[in-house]
């Protein structure tokens, strides 16, 4: 499976009256497997991107090929969980199709057993992020996209579930598409990382990371943060 | 315990006021009694509330899913609000009596026309409601159910419809008050039956222990429905917010 992404630019009307431009052309491909990350000042459109990509926001020029029978599993960068159905059936709402086990597992990973048949207003923000990665990871995505997934988690945690995303990532062939701020996930997960432009928009450069995922120690991560650490230093 | 005492006040204040004003005028509470238990004993009590409420469950119903239907889709599609708009306000502020005479003039004096009329005048303010909670539904959520690919139904029934349901609860205990309001005046205009029939009976003979028999037998009838149906219902409805302290 193949997501391509072709968009040609966005524009929108703002309330004053005038046209902004959110994105310029942005261009790039992503195959099974892989994990691309979106890295870039906040506000620079990445959420409008993902909004795009996704088939939510129809009104851009350009196109997306995404596979049509792709199976979506989206982790938004506030929970978006149904305040009137429990943790579980929140879970379950979106994954119909997940078996006992496996959600079990899923719970029993992310910590949140305790919390089953909790509401999410019952919920600390990172109980309700894990939920809403819970839930994203249960439909057992054919593309998985997360929007700042682990932003207001504690260090500990966010590195856990890091590492629970990369054996999912590992155990399935899913295209994987990473919003953050954070270098050190970027560096950690991904294969391939863009670097966007303040707004509107645009890959202002592509860095692949050739190391497989499993094989990055700690030394390679110090060295590929010291080369992108030069790198923009270059491009300023 | 406190509602007890208030209703209890209640009583008092009616039977002094009783005392003061003579049998004629207000009867006091063991007159009203003795009517309600000879009416009931009779079977004619239990029969003309039997009609009103059989009118008013089919009104209700009908204004209820009919207006709940409309409002929404006014709410979710601009088109439809657009065209509907000026009937809406149109439907609101026309008269009740307006409404029933119409009916019972084009439709003849059926039960058809009753129920119609006692629909349509409830109708327009299940639109005004349910629109907007419509228009309050939550987009993000909206979203959500649509990147995870929930089919239609599920995604109504799971996504749309609890928001909904404080907009629902609240146009159903405000239009059952209008339904209760409005049924007695169709029935009094038009119907050889019903609460509002036997009301109409006791006015023109001046005889208020019945009259008040009658209200006061359909009051009751309609706390007990509130207590029983209205209020279990929003309390489910609402039982995923954080309870107030």
């Amino acid at each position: 499976m193949r997501l391509e992404v072709d968009i040609k630019g966005k524009t929108f009307r703002s309330a004053a009256g005038g046209i902004q431009e959110v994105l310029a052309p942005v261009k790039f491909a992503l195959q099974s497997g892989e994990v691309g990350v979106l890295i870039g000042p906040s506000g620079c459109g990445k959420s409008t991107m993902l909004r795009i990509i996704l088939g939510l926001d129809p009104e851009f020029s350009g196109g997306v090929a995404r596979p049509p029978q792709a199976r979506i599993g989206m982790v938004f960068q506030e929970p978006r969980l149904l305040p009137w159905r429990s943790v579980e059936q929140n879970v379950r709402l979106a994954a119909p199709g997940v078996a006992d086990a496996k959600l079990a597992e899923l719970f029993r990973i992310l910590e949140l057993e305790a919390h089953r048949d909790h509401f999410p207003g019952e919920l600390s923000l990172g109980l309700a992020r894990r939920v809403a990665l819970a839930r994203a990871f249960a439909v057992e995505p054919d593309l998985l996209v997360m929007d700042e997934p682990l932003a207001s988690l504690d260090d500990a945690l966010a590195s856990r579930l890091r590492d629970e995303i990369a054996t999912l990532v590992a155990s399935r062939p899913v295209m994987t598409l990473l919003v953050t701020h954070s270098l050190d996930d970027a560096i950690r997960l991904g294969d391939r990382l863009f670097f966007l432009s303040p707004r509107p928009a645009r890959i202002m450069r592509e860095v692949p990371i050739t190391i497989p995922r499993a094989e990055r120690s700690e030394a390679d991560l110090g060295r590929i943060k010291g080369e992108l650490a030069r790198l923009q230093l270059e491009s300023k | 315990m406190l509602r007890l005492l208030s209703f209890a006040l209640l009583l008092g204040t009616w039977w002094t006021a009783a005392l003061f004003v003579g049998g004629a005028k207000l009867p006091a509470p063991p007159a009203v009694l003795h009517v309600m238990i000879a009416e009931a004993s009779s079977g004619a009590l239990f029969l003309h509330l039997g009609a009103t409420l059989a009118r008013v469950a089919l009104a209700f119903t009908l204004a209820m899913s009919i207006g709940s239907a409309i409002g929404y889709l006014m709410g979710r599609v601009k088109l439809a609000d657009r065209l509907g708009d000026p009937w809406l306000i149109l439907l609101l502020n026309l008269p009740a009596l307006v409404v029933i005479v119409l009916a019972y003039i084009w439709a003849g004096l059926t039960e058809a026309a009753a129920i119609a009329a006692i629909a349509i005048n409830k109708l327009p303010t299940a639109i005004v409601t349910l629109r907007e909670g419509a228009r309050a539904l939550d987009r993000s959520l909206d979203e959500m159910a649509r990147v995870f690919a929930m089919p239609r139904w599920r995604a109504f029934r799971h996504v749309v419809l609890p928001q909904l349901a404080p907009y629902i609860a609240a146009s159903a205990r405000s239009g059952l008050s209008l339904v209760w309001k409005i049924v007695l005046v169709a029935e009094l205009l038009g119907r050889p039956n019903g609460v509002g029939f036997e009301i109409g009976v006791a006015f023109q003979l001046f005889d208020t222990p019945r009259l008040l028999a009658y209200s006061l037998t359909f009051a009751a009838v309609v706390l007990v429905i509130e207590t029983l149906l209205v209020q279990p219902f929003e309390t489910r409805a609402n039982r995923w917010r954080p309870r107030a302290a």
